[in-house]
């Protein structure tokens, strides 16, 4: 029994190391070579192991574009994910707590903001309108709009498991709506913070799409757009093009080494829930 | 409620001070921001979807957009090549989603390892795992068909073959997401109560009879959010074929996001509309009808 488990555990760590792995050190043996060899696209060892001269080439780029592009991409990503975090807690707190017919209402706006697809040129024409086309802060109202469903889904269900009379003792000391809030009710809210922040900032990090249609222009790279670009200017200097891919997979890799456990139940707590 | 009916004007009182702690103006400013970018662009596009239309001045052309979409066959493609997409990437990682989480629950080896190197394409760059496997399928020098070559086998044109592109990429697409299905079934699965396999053990039943009589319908739940999860992605599917193919060879693997990206580059704004609407209407079409009938019966049971 204990041989065939054996065998079985052999069996599928070397398929998923084919299938899940060969891919990535495929792109760090590219990323590590000499140019005409990386050329030849061969997944072979590097005759002469040049990885962080080619990743310095790679950041030096087209007048050191990926560092604006990460520039911009850090920005976007806290600002955005700092405001869905208060935001979220805020509409969950309030929907968790007044239940009713309102609280139905909520419900059907959430499922519709996380089932349905946006409408992308007429978003374009609301944030031209209002003069927020082609800025930042145009682009993170928009990832705002299409974050939070997810965000408050799972802090109302954290929040469900914070017992009322909690509430009830502050209100009881006279503190108002804001203090009940920010003081005692959000300090509490540690662990799915964490979770969310963690979420929205792998998916807001790797968004592709909407820097793509409402940040377009030179300068206003994101990382994802700039590596986009970077497959026509690197179509023939692939081990720049892969010393790009890892430089952008780097800090999803690091999140997902010091918080695997995290992402994984609060990537299925917010699905199950929704 | 009780209290009400006994000690009426203080119960109000109460009620007054408790709805007070909890102001609907906290609900101000995200309605706000999601009226403002998602409701208003949704309600616009079903007008814009009838117009010749350059953001500034839009001129009433009726169903003209809609005709071309019906006539035109790259775009009537785009609608088929994503529903097409939508079920086959649905399947599989429900399929493969379910078989790899049988295997990470069945008490086999290295199970923290093998969950965790399933789920990390999950996380990493739509954009990175599109340029990296459009390498890896290159047709003569890409090392899947040079190891097909190595085993006798001419690998196809798995890009460049019209009638290949589009399954290629939704290959592509569930090697990316079917770690997340795994997780979400192994919820699932781990969530039912011991006594059920402990019962079935005494009733003598099979591995297979486990996997038919207990784990398919009480793993349900997880199953219906990977449906849905899985098909509204699918529907919506844009950066992975953007990053692989373009839509290409010619119109062949393009779906309704990427269509709807071309006419907005090409300055076409009330046709690439007109996309944004077919594909709501086809994600209202597919799945809340669907969610409803996976979903039906469920209130009795609870």
């Amino acid at each position: 029994m204990l041989a065939k488990r054996t065998l079985w555990g052999v069996f599928a760590i070397v398929m998923t190391g084919i299938v899940f792995v060969t891919p990535f050190i495929f792109i760090m043996l590219t990323a590590s070579k000499p140019l005409a060899e990386s050329n030849l696209l061969q997944f072979s060892w590097p005759s002469h192991f040049q990885l962080f001269q080619n990743l310095q080439e790679a950041i030096a780029a087209r007048d050191f574009m990926m560092l604006g592009a990460f520039f911009n991409s850090i920005m976007l990503t806290v600002v955005s994910v700092t405001l869905l975090v208060i935001l979220g807690a805020m509409v969950g707190w309030i929907w968790q707590r007044r239940p009713g017919k309102l609280s139905k209402v909520v419900n059907v706006i959430v499922i519709a903001g996380l089932t349905l697809p946006p409408a992308v040129v007429p978003t374009i024409w609301v944030l031209q309108s209002m003069g927020l086309f082609k800025t930042m802060s145009g682009l993170i109202l928009v990832e705002i709009a299409f974050g939070l469903p997810f965000c408050i889904i799972l802090f109302r269900a954290f929040i469900s498991t914070i017992p009322r009379e909690i509430d009830e003792a502050a209100i009881m000391d006279g503190a108002g709506a804001i203090r009940l809030f920010f003081q005692v009710i959000f300090p509490m809210l540690r662990s799915v913070v964490v979770t969310v922040i963690i979420l929205q900032t792998v998916t807001i990090y790797n968004d592709f799409e909407n820097p793509l249609y409402f940040l377009p222009g030179a300068g206003n790279e994101t990382v994802q757009t700039a590596l986009f670009n970077f497959k026509s200017q690197f179509l023939t200097q692939y081990n720049l093009l892969f010393a790009s891919v890892l430089i952008i997979i780097i800090p999803p890799l690091i999140m997902f080494i010091l918080f695997n456990r995290k992402i994984v139940d609060g990537m299925t707590a917010g699905a199950l829930k929704g | 409620m009780r209290a009400r009916g006994s000690a009426g004007v203080g119960a109000s009182a109460a009620t007054r001070r408790h709805l007070r702690s909890y102001p609907l103006w906290f609900y101000l400013i995200p309605l706000a921001i999601f009226t403002m970018f998602l409701v208003v662009p949704t309600i616009a596009s079903f007008y814009f979807s009838f117009t010749r239309w350059d953001l500034f001045t839009s001129e009433w052309i009726g169903l003209r957009n809609y005709q071309m979409f019906l006539s035109e066959p790259s775009l009537l493609s785009s609608a088929r090549n994503t529903i097409v997409f939508a079920f086959v990437t649905t399947t599989l990682k429900v399929v493969l989603g379910f078989a790899l989480a049988l295997v990470l629950t069945s008490g086999i080896i290295a199970r923290g390892y093998l969950r965790s190197v399933i789920f990390f394409p999950v996380l990493v760059s739509t954009i990175g795992v599109g340029l990296t496997f459009s390498v890896l399928m290159d047709p003569e020098r890409g090392i899947i068909n040079r190891a097909l070559g190595a085993i006798g086998v001419d690998g196809p044109g798995w890009l460049t073959d019209p009638s290949l592109a589009l399954l290629s990429v939704a290959a592509v697409d569930v090697w990316r997401g079917v770690g997340f299905a795994t997780v979400i079934f192994i919820a699932g699965i781990v969530s039912i109560p011991r006594e059920y396999y402990e019962a079935a053990k005494i009733d003598g039943a099979t591995g297979l009879q486990v996997i038919t009589q207990i784990i398919i319908p009480l793993a349900k739940p997880a199953t219906i959010t990977v449906i849905i999860l899985a098909l509204t992605g699918g529907l919506r599917s844009f950066d992975l074929i953007w990053a692989m193919t373009g839509g290409g060879p010619g119109f062949a693997s393009d779906v309704l996001a990427s269509a709807v990206y071309k006419q907005y580059q090409a300055g076409f704004y009330g046709l690439s509309t007109a996309g944004s609407v077919v594909l709501f209407l086809l994600v209202m079409v597919i799945v809340l009808p669907l969610n409803w009938w996976l979903n039906r019966g469920d209130d009795d049971a609870r």
